[in-house]
Formats: C-alpha cells, sequence, structure tokens
C-alpha cells in the first residue's frame, strides 16, 4: 500500500534580522491511510513549523521552504499554485490547532463555517451544505447539532469548541489530518474525549493523521509510529513499542527518564525524595546551532566527534532509524 | 506522628459577586471556593488537583489573602491571617511566599534578576544594601542560577531559568511556607524535572512546606505526600498520596485517573471516559456537583450534596456511594 502522505528532505528556514533561522531541517516521513504518526518535541523543536510547511501555512517573507517535497496521494503540494493548493487545503488535507478559536471566526456561526467548507469544496447547495454541517457536528458528537449549528464559536465551551473545529476539518473527508497539539489546551478528561473522537473518526473515514504533541502519554496512547525531533531535525523514527522500549538517542532516553508517571504509587513504592531525571541545559537557538549534533552539549555521552560532526540520520536497527554518533 | 499543622484553613469559601445592569445589582455569585479545610505540615507537600474552574487557583490565593477570603478561617503557624489588619499582615507575609505559573509574566520585565529577587528583602526592611546583596547571591547560588545574572533582565532567562528566579524570590524571606500555583506547566518536559528537583531539595533542605497547585496528576504523585481533588469549588478526596493512586475513592478521582494518558503503548488502555463538560460554577448541578457526569449516580445524589466525611485514617471522600 503506497502512503497517502510522503515527505522528503523538507527544510523549511525564517530570514531574520538575527540570521537565518533553520526551523526544519531535512525531514522525511510517511504516514499510510489510517495511521497515526506523532510528531515529538519540546518547544522550538520545528515540529510545527513542520505542520504548517505541510499545509503550506507559513508566511513568506519571512519564512521560506526551501527544499523537499510533500505529496498527498502523489501529488507534490510544494509544486502547486496558490489557488490549487486553496482547493487541496481541506479537501485533500486538513490541519487542526491547539487553539480552535485561531480557526473558528468569531462573528460566523459554526454551522455557517462548517456549510462553507463543503459549498466551496464540494460544490453542494445551501441546503445540502448546511445539512452536512449539522450531520457533522453530530458526528463529533455534540449534543442538539441543529441548535449549536447556529451558535457562535463564544457561545461553546473549550472541549465544545475543539469538536466543531475537526467538524468542520473533516467535512469534506480530507485523507490527511494534520493535527498539532489538538488537546494541550484541554483538561485531561476533555482531552480523552478529544482523543477518542479523532481515533474513532480516523477509522471511519480512512484518514492519515500526523498528531504534533510534547505529551508522551498522548504519543503511547494513539499513534502507531513516532518521530522525535530536535532543534530542527529528526533524531529518532520507530514504531511507538519500539521507541518507548528501546530508546537509542539520548534525547528522548532523556526525555522518557524525565518525566514522573501516574500510578508509579501503584506498583513501585516511590519514595516522594525520589529525584527525576533531568536533562541538563537547554536547547540551543536555531539561529545559533552547535557545528556537530545539536544535542551534544546536553548529552553525557558526546565526544568529540560528536562536537564536529552532525550524525548522519539512519538505520540501526530494524525498522528504528536515530540520528547518533554513539548509539 | 502527631505535631500541629504549619498551615490550617478551615471553611474557606470564596464568592465572587455577579453584578448586572445601571446599579450594578448582585445578581448571583461565583461560587469559586465553597468551603474547603485542609492542613498542611511543616515539611509536607499537599498537591490540590482539579480541572480549569475548579477553584484551585482561587484557594491558592485566598490562603496568602492576596484575594480577600468571604469566609473561614487561614491559620499559619497558629496566627489566624484573616483577623489581622494590613500591617500585621505584612509583617505574616514573610512566612508565607507564592511561586506563579507564567514566569514570562510574573517578573517585570524592565528589572533586573537580581533586583526582582532583593524586592522582598528591601520592602520588609532586611539588612543594608552590602548584606542584601550578598544574601540575593546566595540565592541564585541556591537555586542553581549564577551570581553574574543578577544583572540580566528576565528576558535574557529561558523559561526554566525565570522559574528559577521566581522561585529566588519567593525565598528571599525564607519563608516556611510557599503556594507553587501550576510552577511547571508552562515548561518544557526536560526543563519541569529541573524544577520539580529544585523544589524537592529545597523542600528536604529547609523543610519548606508547599501548597502545590496543578492539573498534571503525574506531577501531583509525584511530588505531594498528600493529595486533594477538587471539583467545582469543593474538595471531593482528601488522602495520602500513595492511597489516593492506588484506589481513587472518588468517582471523579477515578475519572480523572483513568483520563490521563500513560506513557507506556504497552499498557491496554481503560475505555472507561466520563462524558460532558466541567457544568458552571456560577449555576452548579444541585445535590452532587459530580453528578451529571458520574456514571455510578443515583436519585440521592441529584439532591442531596454529599459533605466530605472520614473514611479510614487521614483519609475523607464526599461521595453517598464510598
Amino acid at each position: 500500500m503506497a502512503p497517502v502522505l510522503e515527505v522528503s528532505g523538507l527544510s523549511t528556514v525564517f530570514h531574520t534580522r538575527r540570521g537565518l533561522v533553520r526551523a526544519v531541517q531535512d525531514v522525511s516521513f510517511s504516514v499510510n491511510a489510517g495511521e497515526t504518526l506523532a510528531i515529538v518535541g519540546e518547544s522550538g523543536c520545528g515540529k510545527t513549523i513542520t505542520a504548517l510547511s505541510l499545509m503550506r501555512l507559513i508566511p513568506q517573507p519571512p519564512g521560506e521552504i526551501v527544499s523537499g517535497s510533500v505529496k498527498v496521494d502523489g501529488t507534490d503540494l510544494l509544486k502547486l499554485s496558490e489557488p490549487e493548493m486553496r482547493k487541496m487545503r481541506g479537501s485533500k488535507i486538513a490541519m487542526i490547532f491547539q487553539e480552535p478559536m485561531t480557526a473558528l471566526n468569531p462573528l460566523m456561526t459554526v454551522g455557517k463555517q462548517i456549510a462553507e467548507m463543503v459549498m466551496l469544496h464540494d460544490g453542494a447547495s445551501k441546503q445540502v451544505a448546511r445539512d452536512r454541517a449539522v450531520e457533522m457536528l453530530h458526528h463529533v458528537r455534540i449534543p442538539e447539532p441543529a441548535r449549536r449549528a447556529r451558535e457562535y464559536p463564544h457561545q461553546m465551551s473549550g472541549g465544545m469548541r475543539q469538536r466543531a473545529m475537526i467538524a468542520m476539518a473533516l467535512a469534506c473527508k480530507p485523507k490527511v489530518l494534520v493535527a498539532d497539539e489538538p488537546t494541550t489546551a484541554l483538561d485531561v478528561t476533555i482531552q480523552a474525549q478529544i482523543l477518542d473522537l479523532i481515533g474513532d473518526l480516523q477509522k471511519e473515514f480512512g484518514t492519515a493523521v500526523v498528531l504534533i504533541t510534547h505529551d508522551l502519554g498522548v504519543v503511547a496512547e494513539v499513534a502507531q509510529r513516532v518521530v522525535v525531533m530536535y532543534a530542527g531535525r529528526k533524531v529518532e523514527e520507530a514504531a511507538v513499542g519500539d521507541l518507548f522500549a528501546h530508546p537509542l538517542h539520548p534525547y528522548p532516553r532523556g526525555l522518557l527518564g524525565s518525566i514522573p508517571r501516574v500510578g508509579s504509587a501503584r506498583g513501585l513504592d516511590v519514595s516522594p525524595d525520589e529525584r527525576l531525571r533531568e536533562i541538563t541545559g537547554m536547547v540551543p537557538a536555531l539561529n545559533d546551532l552547535p557545528p556537530g549534533c545539536a544535542f551534544a552539549p546536553r548529552c553525557s555521552l558526546a565526544d568529540a566527534k560528536c562536537h564536529a560532526q552532525v550524525p548522519p540520520f539512519e538505520l540501526k536497527q530494524p525498522d528504528h532509524f536515530a540520528a547518533c554518533w554513539q548509539a | 506522628m502527631e505535631q500541629t499543622p504549619l498551615v490550617e484553613v478551615s471553611g474557606l469559601r470564596k464568592f465572587f459577586p455577579i453584578r448586572k445592569g445601571l446599579l450594578r445589582r448582585t445578581v448571583g455569585n461565583v461560587r469559586a471556593v465553597d468551603g474547603v479545610s485542609f492542613s498542611i505540615n511543616a515539611g509536607e507537600t499537599l498537591g490540590l488537583v482539579g480541572e480549569s474552574g475548579c477553584g484551585k487557583s482561587t484557594v491558592g490565593r485566598t490562603v496568602l489573602r492576596l484575594i480577600e477570603p468571604s469566609a473561614g478561617s487561614i491559620k499559619i503557624n497558629g496566627n489566624d491571617i484573616t483577623a489581622v489588619g494590613k500591617q500585621d499582615l505584612r509583617a505574616l507575609r514573610r512566612q508565607m511566599q507564592i511561586v506563579f505559573q507564567d514566569p514570562f509574566s510574573s517578573l517585570n520585565p524592565r528589572i533586573k534578576a537580581g533586583e526582582i529577587v532583593g524586592e522582598p528583602l528591601k520592602v520588609h526592611g532586611v539588612g543594608d544594601r552590602g548584606e542584601r546583596e550578598a544574601k540575593v547571591a546566595d540565592l541564585f547560588r541556591l537555586v542553581g542560577l549564577r551570581p553574574a545574572q543578577m544583572n540580566n533582565y528576565p528576558h535574557q532567562f529561558s523559561g526554566g531559568q525565570r522559574q528559577r528566579v521566581s522561585i529566588a524570590r519567593a525565598l528571599a524571606l525564607d519563608p516556611g511556607f510557599i503556594v507553587a500555583d501550576e510552577p511547571v506547566s508552562a515548561l518544557d518536559v526536560s526543563i519541569q524535572a529541573q524544577v520539580i528537583n529544585l523544589l524537592m531539595d529545597l523542600q528536604r533542605d529547609r523543610k519548606l512546606s508547599y501548597l502545590f497547585i496543578s492539573h498534571n496528576l503525574a506531577v501531583v504523585e509525584h511530588i505531594s505526600h498528600r493529595v486533594a481533588v477538587m471539583y467545582l469549588g469543593r474538595i471531593v478526596e482528601y488522602a495520602d498520596k500513595t492511597a489516593l493512586f492506588a484506589k481513587p475513592l472518588h468517582p471523579y478521582t477515578e475519572a480523572l485517573l483513568a483520563a490521563v494518558p500513560l506513557p507506556d503503548p504497552a499498557l491496554k488502555r481503560t475505555k472507561h471516559r466520563v462524558e460532558g463538560d466541567v457544568p458552571s460554577p456560577i449555576n452548579p448541578p444541585s445535590g452532587c456537583h459530580f453528578h451529571p457526569r458520574c456514571p455510578y449516580a443515583e436519585a440521592r445524589c441529584r439532591v442531596e450534596a454529599p459533605v466530605l466525611r472520614d473514611v479510614g485514617v487521614g483519609r475523607q471522600v464526599a461521595c453517598h456511594l464510598r
């Protein structure tokens, strides 16, 4: 089965007064229909810029996608004209954001916004589009969808707005859904509901999902494959079970060691005095990256070679890739 | 181990009036905190968890009288701080400090970090200029910053470092009690661990008491000795950390724990979800506030509010069914 989304060699830069910021460097991955790929990393690692690059939503200037290809069903989005791209957004590839108010128009009822999408992309009549909007709201389990369709975004709760945005993103049944921290702003009980919802809709429509998140718990629950990014580059990629059980790169290994876990008191009697494993130091600035491996200054295994040369991203074990001289 | 608690809060209430119309008549109340009681021993951390709007931050602020409570008493070292005037309160404030969530908005961007940390000393007239500077340098070292960084402005620090500056400021007057309101929520995971370790080291070395407010259950489990779970202004469960996480009694605690995604793909996820949103604290549901979302709710839960009652040693739950 050919993957629905194929990203290869994607590099995005920003031309700023402080110099060239290499936000995304040589990122490649692919996602099959019905599969979820998670891109994890901390703030500034380039995960959101990767997502926006897929949608071609990078403000240009100062941003620029300097190389690579983003193929959806074989069509390279980066080669399309802007009007052609506009037709792809929503119909073939859609995005949901952390804060639904950035995606929803506050001056328009939720139903109208969804209907507008359907009319634009599917050429549906007003009546058909309106019915479809209500149907989508019902699909994302918003109670009383017909009444809610006539409401404005501010009349809804955070979780409800997130549902409305998902309804809008999926109204034209896109092949690829890019979800950028879709549950980060939500409470845990609501987060669980939204993750379930995305999973169910994905199964029903066969959508390929690219999930951008910093939350390793969310990754473990919903993703099949994981890409770990650090300072604009991929540092590790593997199937989810493999990555959590045997992380190869010191950065994801450190991340997994640094998070406290719910229920640790249940099995092992962890005393409250036990320290978390820290990753010392901080993420380097993207306009001032070290010459070698970007993680080397924080890495306990780093040697002279790590500080001098960028490690290649290569196959280390069956279906498990990493960029590390020491792994 | 019997000891007098350092902090004793009982029957704490905070209602925010809702005013409407030309005459700004009060038409209702947001019952942000509705009868909350707890105690914290010296050197102990009480974790306060709950979802947004449950009143946990309001508790943190009223406990320090940064917001005036509507009712209830707050005793720190035996002194009821609700009963004292402004002057005495200022003196009592030396014993209690707060660290906020957002290290970007809680530090004045125009003041050097050294002055930010030294400000409480100046306000309370501690030492002369030279002594204060030496103390600030010590505080910088204590929280893992270099004294040379005293001359930097907040924007020159990373998020984690700013939180260290906030912690240094909170420690300046050697308080016994610190309210930490979501102190690591704005930080990246690798930095979170650094700040949590720092808070725990400081507690061990200085016998600090923390009221640790967070929505992150994993962090609360890690740092707390005891935990209080809040829902719509009330504590619904109050227990020893180990007991609570091993076997939650209140259906809301149970739901919260079940909803946390675990960073282990090998674990089978429980498909046990609570439905619905958190109701508005302006018009909370009758009876038990949780009944509309509770899978076990019975007729009684809809009419009669359960009281927080003892169930075993040091453990309380507000539920008719448990």
